[in-house]
């Protein structure tokens, strides 16, 4: 492939990509009030547009009309660095994601990822532990002692829980040798679906993705009966609408990842054999990935919406005491389950 | 004690099975339970083009009956405004001029009768006191206004047209048991 061809299909990629990002972060707001209306019997917004469709837009231009305020006290540019280091690395998750297989056009391969790093997952985890500094840096720069206690519980929060999801992680590295997150979904063609191979695994990243987007039941860094807003108490307009934003971008990342690594990511069974040109399959790929994570969000939401919200030492109990010691045992039956014909031999069956 | 539902429940400090204590199968219970409410009917309706039925005696905005001829039944006696607890209604009386006996039913009139709605707490004792059925309260409501002034309601408002298209309804208030009852004069309501 020429020079030029590769920066250009890598920068529509990267544009396609963050503009898909922002718009379901758009839509998940509009998408959380409606489906939280719907589980408590209500309707939700229904009046800007058709079903209320244009909420999303009302709210944006709303959060742009309020008026900007940052507190005489706080530390100014760190209340500005806060929001903004949130959205951006909400943002730099979508890079390893693959979207699909590959598009084959006059004659190209155009794979639907942008970057195939062969230790994606490091770069994950990398750029969600990020996230909390936004976090941190808001609640802290606000010299408020509601958004500095949202902030510490946010990071100790999310650091208990990232153990737990590293370790859950590492039993599916195991089965799959690899940490590519390409190569992970790749692997999963057909019924090889990861939650068949690593279902406990499965089941405490997703418990460990929710304490890790704040969501409910985890989310006590914005539990308003206690502390107001949480981190972002003292932020208004679209500083607010920024923390918000990433809250709902990290939501569809984490839909997105745990169906990329557990649920088969962009593969589909039997599709195959309806589906016979190769452009066709894979976008039929990137509809079947986006049915996922439409679920996974939808699922996210549904949770949030029954549940009550986590104690802190439940919070800390659960994730320390029972997820953690958990994981390590998913480790050791995997390892177990992987040498089985070595301890076989060993013990001379 | 007797329960009031059969719902209640005795709170005991046992210690949770394993299976309490996994916490997963309560919480897909609980999921099955939002999500039968996902698919329900909703209860809403939607205000400004669905409007539920107000009941038969609803007290909203008030009305100044006319007679069958369209002559003002008000005689400006004041009982409404003796009887109104919250000191909403003002007149003044004036005497019946010859030549009005087409406007006004009795030889005295309220020249001028005022309602301030923000004072009004809609309890219908005018109507109950008024000896003339001339007051009623209607299922009409009172339009929000952006001025406090806009709420004293003079005569022009409150008084219904004369025309039949114009006129109140309010046959739903005033019944046949409801003018039975006020004849009796030894309740207390119509002293």
């Amino acid at each position: 492939m020429a020079l030029q061809t590769y920066i250009i299909y890598k920068l529509i990629l990267v544009l396609v990509v963050f503009a898909f990002t922002m718009l379901i972060a758009m839509y998940s707001t509009y998408a959380e009030r409606k489906v939280a209306g719907f589980l408590q019997d209500r309707l939700g917004p229904n009046r800007a547009g058709w079903f209320g469709i244009l909420q999303p837009v009302a709210d944006a231009v709303k959060l742009f009309m309020k008026e900007e305020t940052i507190p005489s006290v706080s530390n100014k540019t760190l209340f500005i660095i806060g929001p903004a280091l949130s959205l951006l690395t909400a943002c730099m998750t979508g890079v390893v994601i693959p979207w699909g297989t590959t598009i084959t056009l006059f004659g190209e391969n155009f794979p639907l990822q942008i970057a195939d790093v062969n230790i994606g997952i490091l770069y994950l985890f990398g750029v969600v532990s990020i996230g909390v500094y936004g976090i941190m840096i808001g609640g802290w720069a606000s010299n408020n002692k509601y958004s500095l206690l949202g902030a510490v519980r946010a990071s100790s929060q999310m650091i208990s829980y990232e153990v737990a999801m590293g370790l859950s992680i590492i039993a599916l590295i195991m089965t799959t040798g690899t940490l590519s997150v390409g190569q992970i979904a790749a692997q999963q063609h057909g019924w090889h679906w990861n939650v068949l191979v690593q279902p406990l695994g499965c089941l405490i990243f997703i418990i460990c993705a929710f304490a890790e987007t704040n969501r409910a039941p985890f989310d006590l860094p914005e539990c308003e009966q206690e502390l107001v807003g949480g981190y972002h108490t003292e932020y208004s307009s679209m500083k607010m609408g920024f923390y918000l934003f990433a809250e709902y971008i990290n939501m569809f990342i984490s839909a997105t990842v745990i169906s990329t690594f557990y649920f088969g990511g962009y593969n589909m069974p039997f599709i195959g054999r309806f589906v016979h040109d190769a452009n066709l399959l894979t976008l039929c790929g990137v509809v079947f990935l986006f049915a996922k994570i439409f679920f996974g969000i939808f699922f996210f939401m549904w949770v949030r919406w029954t549940l009550p919200r986590f104690r802190y030492d439940q919070l800390m109990n659960l994730g320390w005491k029972a997820l953690i010691p958990l994981s390590i045992l998913n480790i050791v039956l995997t390892g177990a389950w992987m040498m089985r014909h070595e301890i076989m031999a060993y013990l001379n069956f | 004690m007797q329960p009031l539902t059969n719902r209640s429940k005795v709170v005991v400090n046992k210690k949770m099975s394993l299976y309490e204590k996994i916490y997963l199968p309560a919480i897909l219970s609980g999921m099955m339970i939002t999500m039968s409410h996902f698919f329900r009917k909703k209860p809403t309706i939607q205000y400004p083009e669905q409007k539920r039925e107000f009941s038969g005696t609803y007290r909203g905005q008030h009305v100044l009956k006319r007679d069958e001829n369209g002559a003002e039944r008000c005689t400006a006696c004041g009982l409404c405004a003796v009887a109104c607890p919250a000191e909403a209604i003002t007149m003044v009386a004036a005497e019946r001029k010859k030549g009005e006996e087409k406007l006004y039913r009795e030889e005295k009139y309220a020249a001028t009768y005022e309602i301030n709605m923000l004072r009004c707490i809609f309890c219908g004792d005018c109507e109950d006191a008024c000896p003339k059925e001339a007051i009623f309260l209607t299922d009409r409501t009172v339009k929000p206004e952006n001025n406090r002034g806009s709420f004293f309601y003079a005569k022009d408002i409150l008084v219904e047209g004369t025309e039949k298209e114009k006129r109140i309804d309010v046959t739903r208030r005033q019944t046949a048991a409801v003018l039975e009852f006020k004849k009796h004069k030894e309740f207390d309501h119509n002293r």
